[in-house]
């Protein structure tokens, strides 16, 4: 069973999403995908627990041996990051289960092909295979956000679209320069053969630039980052809670690309241009947080700038800077999911105002508005919940590092301007009513709705109390992702007999 | 051979570049088409070019490297899925905004 563990958090989800296929009755689907979710939360955790020990899972698919067939590479980060999908996607499924898949069809199945990409890639240690999960991820996410139609999804979805599939191109090209230049694609083989003379270092050079920038259009990256606010406005509110992981895909890519392969062999390929790159991001969606008009807009662009500052973190190469920034994206997106989440549910209870920041008649439950206290207090980073803390270690660690005044400079400017303008927000929605009277009652909030938006709420104060068992983890994390022989080692290393294959003719 | 194949690759990654930057949905994924033609035959190449030699390892016989071909024919199914959900998508913005721009909107 243990032996097998890595395989687990792919074929929950595969599984399920057949099953749903399958059996097309709405209830069977949400059985199967609420059962399967549960079970992919309770696998990861052990996952989670187990990579704990320090060692290496190494999974041979089909028990081909590691340059030759695929792996999966399970460490503390992969395993981490498979929890924290398998969370979000329990709460953002049990969300839809109470009306959302009801707008359209197959919503069951493509959410768990969603969690099987996200999955996927965080674990895989093949870079052919990291482009098939990215665009498993990224077919179920075409289709998810075009869920409930309506011209807005079109619109966002034709951009969306094209964006990713010119992204895939890119992709593929600097595949194609890799395998041409080192003759190899897995992640392992290539971070050993980057050190070893006989290889073109300038082709090299770009195939890795090329795959940076493919990972920092899904990361958003300035330059590249026109098309997220918009994109994730326009989903609905579990998807768009879902979609908060995809940034951070791109993010921990960018993060373990540049500690396995180019920290020993071109340390000086990220240089300072990404950094530079990242605090105008964090500027840019700190002026769309101002700018924002509609609560999903701003949780929008609240995500773009939590990307933003987590980008700053990959060009430092420092462990400690990476163990900050791991306890940060924890937090950070479970905090953007729930803000989207939250989102959702205050614009059904605002009337025709919906979730548009004007005056409206203000949520009737009060746990709505207590809730939108605290997601804003860790959102601004403000103590005491996990958003200070987040931002706390993130500012302590890169104190010593080149560009430290600049950088505390950005993120300290850009969580005051968050700050003001989420209180303006608050304002609008709790204070200031229309002076007529309200036309319809609202309506009802469904259980699943408010238990999977508490869930994701209550996880600001929680993470913020364990902070010390967490942030503890992240550092055994970011130690482990910045020894890049043991990672090689472990993949291709004289422990896995590999004989059997090179006796056959 | 080689300097044939990479000038068909510039020719179609210049022509689909061109059209990807076209107002129009349907250029646009014409555009793509085009592009992913580019880098199927670009992937191709990646495992050199050799003739007269099949993807298989025999003892004593010539082969070609079976890698590039199997990455290929994943690419073009991936490619060819996510092209036809943009048509769909194309078509349905068509339907629903009136107009085929990228942006969904009609013509100020």
């Amino acid at each position: 069973m243990n032996a097998h563990a890595p395989i687990l958090p792919l074929l929950i989800p595969f599984a399920a999403a057949l099953l749903q296929m399958a059996c097309s009755r709405l209830a069977c689907q949400r059985l199967i995908g609420l059962s399967a979710a549960t079970l992919l939360v309770l696998i990861t955790a052990w996952l989670t627990v187990l990579a704990d020990d320090g060692q290496l899972r190494v999974y041979a698919l089909g028990n081909w041996p590691a340059p030759f067939g695929i792996v999966l590479v399970v460490d503390r980060l992969a395993a981490a990051m498979t929890l924290l999908t398998a969370i979000l996607g329990f709460t953002s499924l049990l969300y839809a289960s109470s009306g959302f898949d009801e707008r359209g069809l197959h919503f069951h199945p493509l959410f768990q092909l969603q969690l099987f990409g996200l999955t996927g890639a965080f674990l895989t240690g093949d870079l052919f295979n990291l482009f098939v999960f990215f665009e498993v991820m990224l077919l179920a996410s075409y289709t998810l956000l075009a869920h409930g139609g309506g011209l807005a999804r079109t619109r966002a979805g034709i951009s969306y679209v094209v964006l990713n599939l010119v992204g895939s191109a890119l992709f593929l090209i600097a595949l194609g320069l890799l395998y041409g230049t080192l003759g190899t694609l897995n992640l392992a083989d290539l971070a050993h053969r980057l050190t070893l003379p006989g290889h073109d270092p300038a082709l090299a050079r770009l195939a890795c630039a090329l795959l940076i920038g493919v990972f920092a259009l899904k990361a958003g990256l300035l330059p590249l980052s026109f098309w997220l606010p918009h994109t994730y406005t326009a989903a609905g509110a579990p998807v768009a809670a879902l979609f908060a992981i995809m940034t951070k895909v791109g993010i921990v890519s960018i993060l373990r690309l540049q500690t396995i392969a180019l920290a020993p062999a071109m340390p000086d390929l990220l240089g300072h241009w990404l950094t530079t790159l990242a605090l105008a991001t964090v500027v840019f969606a700190a002026l769309g947080v101002v700018a924002a008009v509609r609560l999903r807009a701003l949780a929008a662009w609240l995500t773009l700038l939590s990307a933003g500052t987590l980008l700053v973190t990959p060009a430092q190469a420092n462990a400690q800077v990476d163990a900050a920034a791991i306890y940060y994206l924890v937090q950070s997106t479970l905090a953007g999911a729930a803000f989207f989440l939250l989102a959702g549910v205050i614009a059904g209870q605002r009337g025709r105002a919906a979730d548009q920041l004007m005056a409206g008649p203000p949520p009737q439950a009060t746990w709505l508005k207590v809730a939108f206290l605290v997601l804003a207090t860790t959102l601004a980073g403000l103590p005491p919940f996990s958003g200070f803390v987040g931002k706390l270690m993130l500012l302590t660690t890169l104190r010593e590092v080149s560009a430290g005044p600049a950088i505390w400079a950005v993120l300290l400017a850009a969580g005051f301007v968050v700050m003001i303008a989420l209180a303006r927000d608050g304002c609008y929605l709790v204070w200031k009513h229309r002076a007529t009277t309200r036309e319809e009652p609202a309506e009802a909030i469904a259980w699943q709705r408010a238990t999977a938006t508490l869930l994701l709420v209550a996880a600001g104060p929680l993470l913020a109390v364990v902070a010390r068992p967490l942030s503890d983890y992240a550092e055994r994390a970011a130690r482990q992702l910045h020894a890049p022989g043991t990672y090689v080692n472990a993949v291709l290393g004289p422990g896995r007999t590999n004989d059997r294959r090179e006796a056959t003719p | 051979m080689e300097a044939l194949l990479a000038i068909a690759v510039g020719v179609l990654t210049a022509c689909g570049v061109f059209l990807i930057l076209r107002a129009r949905t349907f250029p646009v994924l014409l555009g793509l088409t085009l592009l992913s033609y580019a880098v199927n035959l670009f992937l191709f190449a990646s495992g050199r070019l050799r003739l007269d030699a099949p993807p298989l390892i025999r003892a004593g016989a010539t082969y070609t490297d079976p890698l590039p071909q199997a990455l290929v024919l994943t690419a073009i199914v991936i490619g060819f899925g996510m092209t036809a959900y943009l048509a769909m998508l194309a078509l349905r913005g068509l339907a629903e905004s009136g107009a085929d721009h990228v942006d969904a909107r009609e013509e100020p």
